[in-house]
């Protein structure tokens, strides 16, 4: 009895039949792919992109050349020097990260008192050249000005946790 | 001679020229769009999107890789037959291509009506196999000659059931000409009271085509593309519309033989509206479905089991039933005139 249920089934293409219902089924489900340029992968506020230095409201510059970003950072990726400014405050006047060295692992934002150097939610900045990964701190303080808003948003929703 | 030189030779000649015309530039546009489809519906199957960025989901995909093909450098090995190395892609496109003048579209609208025309679809289909050898025996590489070897054995093996498959429908049908066979499938589709035979038929289709899960003269994962790996640029592409060419005139061939060709499936108002060619194309389109869905579901055989399934299981079983046929058409009087 089981000899002719085996040779029927086999005959009846009963088993490739069944594979062939399930992908027919897989036909229409919703695809787990993206249309990646046009449809983007929400992101957590805690996702640690491209850096930025921040700046105050008024304007002024968060970062006061403490150095801890630059001690901690376990790629060496940050170079920073630094004097006092003619009102007496003490400023970088050099801040660059390599960013071809840096392993975006957030310890310089973690260090940071006074959340000047962060990374933002941004990780489309490919270049053409390895030159143009080289940040410097003009690059970076444009990079806070322009993920201000987003910045703010999500070191503010994350706040709580801290 | 009738009507002079002009009337005689050249008119006709161009009339002709432009029916072919009127038969490649379609095909190789559904050839183009049917490799769109493969992708599309291997995608969804896999949930994922495939193409979607040259032009509105994807539609201008295939023109893309065409030009991209035609871009490249075509590369022949030093080791090569430099003419037989550059024959086998063409012999294997123009194969393809010449099939299509029996194929019937609609009741006489066909460019050779002529009466054998299902052996010379046969032949045609048989000839197909002399492209893949001479590109591996030319290429002068291993897993090339390895893919013809593979090729040639799986070919002849599964045209033999074939030939038995085609035989039961001449039996009920008594004759070789592509419409008579249609014709007599008004009211009853072969596939119906043959449905065994239909089933073999597609089967053996799919490895006469190398389609999956036949694929081994190409197996990527075993001998990196068989027969093809020695080929780039245009030639390679030859190849590649002659594959696909092949798959939609193997099921152009399953859709005349057991599908009724043109014939709509009911005959009777909204059906008959429909125009015979756009039915024979709808037929072919899920035919042709069926083909990239099985790619979808099945993984490939192992070589032992395609001959096993070609020999020992198909080949007796398609005899079988041209026997079983042909005694019914006989005991019952059916014979046709």
């Amino acid at each position: 009895m089981a000899f002719i249920d085996r040779q029927a089934r086999n005959f009846l293409l009963l088993e490739l039949l069944g594979g062939m219902w399930l992908t027919f089924r897989y036909l229409f489900k919703p695809k787990a792919t993206l249309n990646y340029p046009n449809e983007k992968g929400p992101i957590s506020p805690r996702f640690r992109g491209e850096h930025a230095l921040r700046r105050y409201p008024n304007g002024e510059e968060r970062c006061i050349a403490c150095k801890l970003c630059e001690a901690i950072c376990p790629a060496q990726a940050i170079t920073i020097e630094a004097e006092p400014r003619d009102d007496g405050s003490r400023r970088t006047t050099r801040y660059d990260i390599d960013m071809t060295k840096c392993i975006y692992c957030g310890m310089c934002q973690e260090a940071c008192p006074v959340d000047a150097i962060v990374e933002g939610p941004n990780f489309e900045y490919a270049t053409e050249t390895r030159e143009e990964l080289f940040y410097n701190k003009e690059k970076l303080l444009q990079n806070g000005d322009r993920w201000e808003a987003q910045l703010a948003a999500n070191i503010a929703a994350d706040a709580p946790y801290r | 001679m009738d009507g002079g030189f002009w009337g005689g030779y050249v008119w006709p000649g161009i009339i002709i020229i432009l029916q072919i015309i009127a038969i490649i530039v379609p095909l190789i546009v559904a050839v183009a769009y049917l490799t769109y489809a493969e992708r599309k519906v291997l995608g969804a199957m896999q949930l994922r999107q495939g193409p979607m960025v040259v032009g509105p989901w994807g539609l201008l995909q295939p023109i893309a890789d065409g030009i991209k093909m035609i871009g490249k450098e075509t590369i022949i090995p030093s080791g090569a037959n430099r003419v037989v190395f550059m024959i086998a892609p063409m012999l294997t496109f123009l194969l393809s291509l010449v099939a299509w003048a029996v194929i019937p579209f609609d009741y006489g609208l066909v460019l050779a009506d002529i009466n054998v025309g299902i052996l010379y679809l046969f032949a045609i289909s048989s000839l197909g196999v002399y492209g893949i050898i001479m590109a591996g025996w030319a290429s002068n590489s291993k897993y090339a000659f390895l893919g013809a070897m593979r090729s040639a054995a799986q070919m002849v093996s599964y045209e033999v059931s074939i030939g038995f498959v085609i035989i039961t429908v001449l039996i009920c049908v008594g004759s070789l000409n592509l419409t008579d066979i249609v014709m007599a499938q008004e009211g009853l589709w072969f596939a119906i009271p043959l449905f065994p035979m239909f089933v073999v038929f597609f089967i053996s289709a799919l490895a006469e085509t190398n389609r999956s899960p036949f694929d081994l003269p190409e197996g990527e994962s075993e001998i990196t593309g068989g027969f093809m790996v020695e080929y780039s640029s245009m030639t390679y592409a030859l190849f590649f519309l002659g594959e696909y060419a092949n798959m939609i005139l193997m099921s152009g061939m399953t859709t005349i033989l057991f599908l009724g060709g043109w014939l709509p499936p009911f005959d009777f108002a909204p059906f008959t509206w429909i125009p015979g060619p756009i039915w024979f194309a709808l037929k072919v389109a899920v035919l042709l479905f069926i083909f990239i869905w099985v790619r979808g579901t099945m993984p490939r055989f192992r070589y032992d089991q395609l001959m096993r399934l070609g020999w020992k299981i198909f080949l007796p079983f398609s005899l079988i039933w041209v026997v079983l046929t042909a005694g019914a058409v006989v005991a019952f009087d059916w014979l046709p005139n």
